[in-house]
């Protein structure tokens, strides 16, 4: 189980939080104007890489925040946590 | 008397205790310290088990966890039966009852070893060759078959009665293994106050020095550590498991070994241990040599005789031959000698004697190799590669020692090989993980002692140790006849030369064909003679042929033990309604909703549930029902952007919906597809009072949490869930605002005051109360909203209040039936996350202005406006039709068939008289009239599609 660090709560075991799907992934601003095949891969595309992944995380047991994580697919080890809105680190 | 085969003094077993034992019915004693293999050995019992497919006769390879051989079912009771447990681990108590398994119908006699003489029954590969078909054949014919004669213990039938727990504990340094190394990194590692977690598999701590002479040392080191405050010493306790982050499972086996165990205690504790730093020193395992007929009780690893003799007073046999490729073996050949025993012959295929070789003073035959045995129920001869035959009753072997790291590996640290142990070793230490003595490949106690310390010590740096004096040669590739490589799953090494001849190069594949290192013991005792012999067969040095995985667990792990508290009505929290003991006597059926109990319907006079049913529904229609309606999810939203902030949610429009009216809302996923649904109530322009359904309601916060967090974070509005806080007691039917007038104070509740569609905050008595005029039936409706410590007395209060007029409670089942009369949707049952609003007739609920909400965009996709989606229709058919069941254009078409669509609901229809139902149809709306069939496996079922609402569709009830 691995050790999550909640940007505001600190190191928690992963059962306390719920995976989000890939980050930054902004909902267009205007959806309307976006043709189908743009929306649909807003949608439905994910990079699925092996490697970094920049990924969403839910602290949904502890103090329900959602924030921003780097994991390595592979080794599932996470290189960094970090609240919405900040830029993932490199 | 404690068997013929103890020694007269020595050993850590309490000659004072004499325990009772019985194996096979049998009874022996035992003492005091035995594990129930030395006890057997004691009493001169080899042959303990039947092999898994040659039912070959075995005995007691090793003194430890990595036994193969003798797994043995221990009886306590009904529901106490364990099997498959390691006789070489099993702590004796007084009145132990063990039994073989894999024997039919007795250990010396068994049926199945016909397999054994006849034609090479289950060569590699056996399984997928020989049982390819007929397939049908496979279930019904071969695998009971090979059930039957193939296999480990039996299962227990009867329930579990022990309880298990789960301990959770953080600590900065957890050692795992109690040998010299463990010892030694415990001591440094607690010296300055850290919190420090010991662990080892066996009931003492000590690891190897508990077969060496009283140690003084060991005595004082265990002293110091359990006087430290911050140390924790776990016996008994194996860590079976590293998980990411330095988590490790340990499962301590706290009540196994006594007699009579305090019922107070739990069976067994599984540990999660999360460690800043992990110590590892798990010690090593002697590997076989193999050899024709290696597997005959008599033959065992050399040091495990040492360990028998020293630890547990107990001379294994009486005339010995000894092979080895490894010096450990001449100290177990010196011991045994001292104590009595015949060293006849050492066979050691070095053409050098090695300095430990010479010292011994043992019959030495240089450059030999045990090559074949004889004996029928233990060994009686052994056959050296000189032509040499020994009369032998026991065959010590060593092929030198595999360090254990499991754990390590398991840690996603890679392996080095090592060519001078012919191992694979851990790598460097890191921050998380580090190996200490012959886990690392270091040996030798003063070596040993010096790694641990460093280990334990946070600033410690790792010395790398001489390697030992002797060379141990590779294993001879292949040797002829049965040459057992893996004891427990009767793999030989002619199934390694089949694997290979059959083109087999990876080791995970050969693994696979063969099962070698896949029993479950997970090859402690064969990998690396696996990994040599297929090297070999290759020509590939060992460490291109690689290593297989290291799974969790290391030794196998009780379900009771990893369930813990997690069985039976604490399996799943069970959450119940304020109402819920009424509705228990007074006759409700209960049905699980996510993890609610909610009443089906309500029995009385013994009818059945179709009659309460049918009567729960006439008084709907008819004059007043009541209904527990508290599982209802429920989130309150507030803020001064609240109303924008659902607008973006819902498809429907909040802006403009007043303070004290409701709305019916639909919460659609980004993809277009129908979520959830519910209610909006508006009690404040601020503030909002939103239901979602019974199982919705945890999912439906958490998406509008996403959007609230991370799309739209720029709006002022808070959620909170408020689902717990109110009981909801819906009254429905004509009569209902005559049963609640009495009862509801600070509200109009008159018709036109408050119609259809609206909420008020006043009080039922002196309680506060949400009022909604709601209905989920199709009659006037009204939801009582109380705080839930309440509910059941609002609950009484509505029940005399109703008590005239004929109010009766209804269960869920009525409320589908009422609903479904009057085509409302059960989101997942009419809809399965690939419906949008347009299919369910439910356009009317999307603001049309509005510029954007959530999965509007996708309402677009050219997929969701083909005119062939499937929309939601009734049907009319003369029988209750099966949920589920598919729709058909041509009853005289035969499967594969077109399939037109699904029926989500079916019932009978009391108000009706006749069976409804709803379905999903493709194209739905355009084939209303026409005739379509349900194809049922004797017959086809014509039903007419009709519009989904069938009564009252003018709705003009629900205006009353
Ligand atoms: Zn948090």
């Amino acid at each position: 189980m691995l050790l999550i660090a909640c940007p505001w709560c600190g190191k928690r075991p992963e059962n306390e939080f719920r995976y989000g799907g890939e980050a930054h992934i902004a909902r267009p601003l205007d959806p309307a104007s976006q043709d189908d095949a743009a929306w649909a891969e807003f949608l439905y595309l994910r990079s699925n890489p092996k490697g970094m992944h920049a990924e969403r995380w839910r602290h949904i047991h502890g103090c329900g925040r959602f924030f921003n994580c780097v994991r390595d697919t592979v080794s599932d080890r996470i290189s960094a946590t970090y609240r919405p809105g900040e830029t993932p680190p490199r | 008397m404690t068997g013929a085969f103890r020694t007269p003094d020595g050993g850590r077993i309490d000659r004072t205790r004499p325990l009772a034992f019985s194996f096979d019915g049998r009874g022996y004693s035992g003492l005091r310290g035995d594990t129930l293999a030395s006890a057997l050995l004691a009493n001169g019992v080899h042959l303990v088990g039947r092999s898994f497919k040659y039912h070959r006769p075995r005995g007691i390879l090793s003194a430890g966890s990595e036994e193969p051989n003798a797994l043995v079912t221990i009886d306590r009771g009904a529901g106490r039966i364990t099997p498959n447990l390691r006789a070489t681990q099993l702590e004796l108590y007084d009145g132990m009852r063990a039994r073989s398994q894999n024997r039919f119908p007795s250990l010396a006699w068994d049926l199945g070893a016909v397999s054994n003489t006849v034609a090479p029954l289950f060569p590699a590969g056996f399984y997928y060759k020989t049982f390819m078909w007929p397939r049908v054949f496979w279930r019904h014919v071969y695998e009971p078959a090979i059930r039957a004669a193939a296999g480990l213990g039996r299962a227990p039938v009867a329930a579990d009665p022990d309880r298990y727990l789960h301990y959770y504990a953080h600590c900065d340094v957890l050692v795992i293994g109690a040998g010299p190394a463990g010892l030694a990194a415990a001591l440094a590692a607690s010296a300055n106050g850290a919190r420090v977690v010991l662990c080892d598999e066996q009931p003492e701590l000590g690891g190897s020095l508990l077969a060496e002479a009283a140690s003084s040392w060991l005595r004082e080191t265990l002293d110091t550590l359990a006087q430290r405050a911050e140390v924790t010493l776990l016996p008994r306790t194996t860590a079976f498991g590293w998980f990411p982050d330095n988590l490790v499972g340990l499962a301590q086996r706290v009540t196994d070994h006594l007699a009579h165990p305090d019922p107070q205690l739990p069976r067994e504790r599984l540990w999660h241990v999360r460690a800043s730093r992990v110590v590892i020193a798990a010690g090593a395992v002697e590997r076989p040599m193999v050899f024709a007929g290696n597997d005959r009780p008599g033959i065992m690893l050399a040091d495990a005789a040492r360990i028998y003799l020293r630890r547990y007073g107990v001379k294994v046999g009486t005339r010995a031959v000894i092979a080895t490729t490894d010096d450990s073996a001449y100290a177990a050949g010196v011991a045994l000698q001292q104590a009595g025993v015949a060293i006849c012959a050492v066979a050691d295929p070095r053409t050098e004697a090695s300095d430990a070789a010479r010292a011994s003073g043992l019959p030495l035959l240089l450059g030999a190799s045990a090559v074949a045995t004889s004996g029928k129920l233990r060994v009686s001869r052994a056959t050296l590669s000189n032509g040499e035959a020994i009369a032998c009753d026991l065959l010590l072997m060593c092929g030198g020692w595999t360090p254990s790291v499991h754990l390590y590996s398991q840690s996603r640290a890679r392996l080095r090989f090592d060519e001078r142990l012919q191992a694979f070793l851990p790598g460097e230490w890191t921050a998380q993980v580090r190996s200490a003595g012959a886990c690392n490949g270091t040996f030798g106690l003063e070596a040993c002692l010096e790694e641990g310390y460093a280990a334990g010590d946070a600033t410690g740096v790792r010395r790398h140790y001489a390697p030992p004096l002797s060379q141990p040669t590779a294993q001879p590739a292949v040797a002829s006849g049965k040459a057992f490589v893996d004891f427990q799953n009767d793999v030989t090494a002619r199934d390694l030369v089949i694997a290979t001849q059959e083109g087999f190069r990876s080791i995970e594949h050969v693994k696979r064909y063969t099962t070698t290192g896949m029993a479950t013991d997970q090859g402690k005792t064969s990998s690396m003679n696996t990994l040599a012999i297929v090297a070999g067969l290759t020509g590939r040095p060992v460490p291109s042929v690689g290593h297989t995985t290291f799974r969790m667990p290391y030794t196998p792990v009780t379900f009771g033990a990893l369930a813990g508290a997690a069985r039976g009505h604490l399996f799943e929290p069970v959450r119940r309604t304020p109402i819920h003991d009424w509705a228990v006597a007074n006759g409700a059926v209960f049905e699980n909703v996510g993890t609610w109990q909610r009443a089906r319907w309500f029995t009385r006079n013994g009818e059945d549930a179709h009659r309460a049913v049918a009567r729960e529904c006439r008084a709907v229609r008819n004059a007043a029902g009541m209904f527990d309606a508290t599982t209802l999810g429920k989130i309150e939203v507030t803020g001064p952007d609240a109303a924008e902030y659902l607008d973006r949610l819902y498809t429907g429009s909040f802006a403009r919906l007043a303070p004290g009216r409701c709305r019916y809302g639909v919460l659609l996923t980004e993809a277009g597809f129908v979520m959830d649904d519910g209610v909006v109530a508006r009690l404040a322009p601020d503030r909002f009072h939103v239901t979602t359904t019974t199982g919705g309601a945890a999912s439906v916060l958490h998406h509008m949490e996403d959007y609230r967090q991370t799309e739209f974070p720029e709006l002022r509005v808070w959620l909170t869930s408020v689902t717990e806080q109110w009981a909801v007691i819906a009254v429905q039917g004509p009569l209902a605002r005559q049963v609640i007038t009495p009862l509801i104070t600070g509200i109009d509740i008159a018709a036109e005051a408050m119609p259809h569609m609206s909420v008020r905050e006043g009080r039922v008595g002196e309680i506060p109360a949400r009022v909604f005029r709601v209905s989920f039936t199709g009659e006037l409706g009204y939801e009582i909203n109380v705080p839930a410590d309440y509910g059941l007395a609002v609950w009484h209060e509505v029940h005399a209040a109703g008590e005239p007029h004929g109010i009766t409670p209804y269960g869920t089942e009525a409320m589908h039936v009422l609903r479904a009369e009057k085509g409302y949707i059960i989101v997942g049952q009419e809809t399965d996350g690939t419906v949008i609003p347009t299919d369910l007739g439910l356009d009317w609920t999307i603001g049309r202005t509005k510029r954007d909400f959530v999965g509007k965009r996708s309402l677009a996709r050219p997929d969701m406006i083909r005119a062939d989606r499937r929309q939601l229709v009734g049907l009319v058919a003369p029988e209750v039709l099966e949920e589920g069941a598919q729709l058909v254009a041509d009853a005289t078409v035969l499967p594969p068939i077109a399939m037109l669509g699904h029926v989500t609901s079916a019932y009978w229809s009391e108000t009706l008289r006749r069976p409804i139902a709803l379905a999903m149809l493709s194209a739905g709306r355009a084939r209303i009239g026409q005739t379509l069939y349900v194809p049922m496996p004797d017959r086809s079922i014509a039903v007419r599609v009709t519009e989904p609402v069938t009564y009252d569709p003018e709705s003009s009830r629900l205006h009353a």
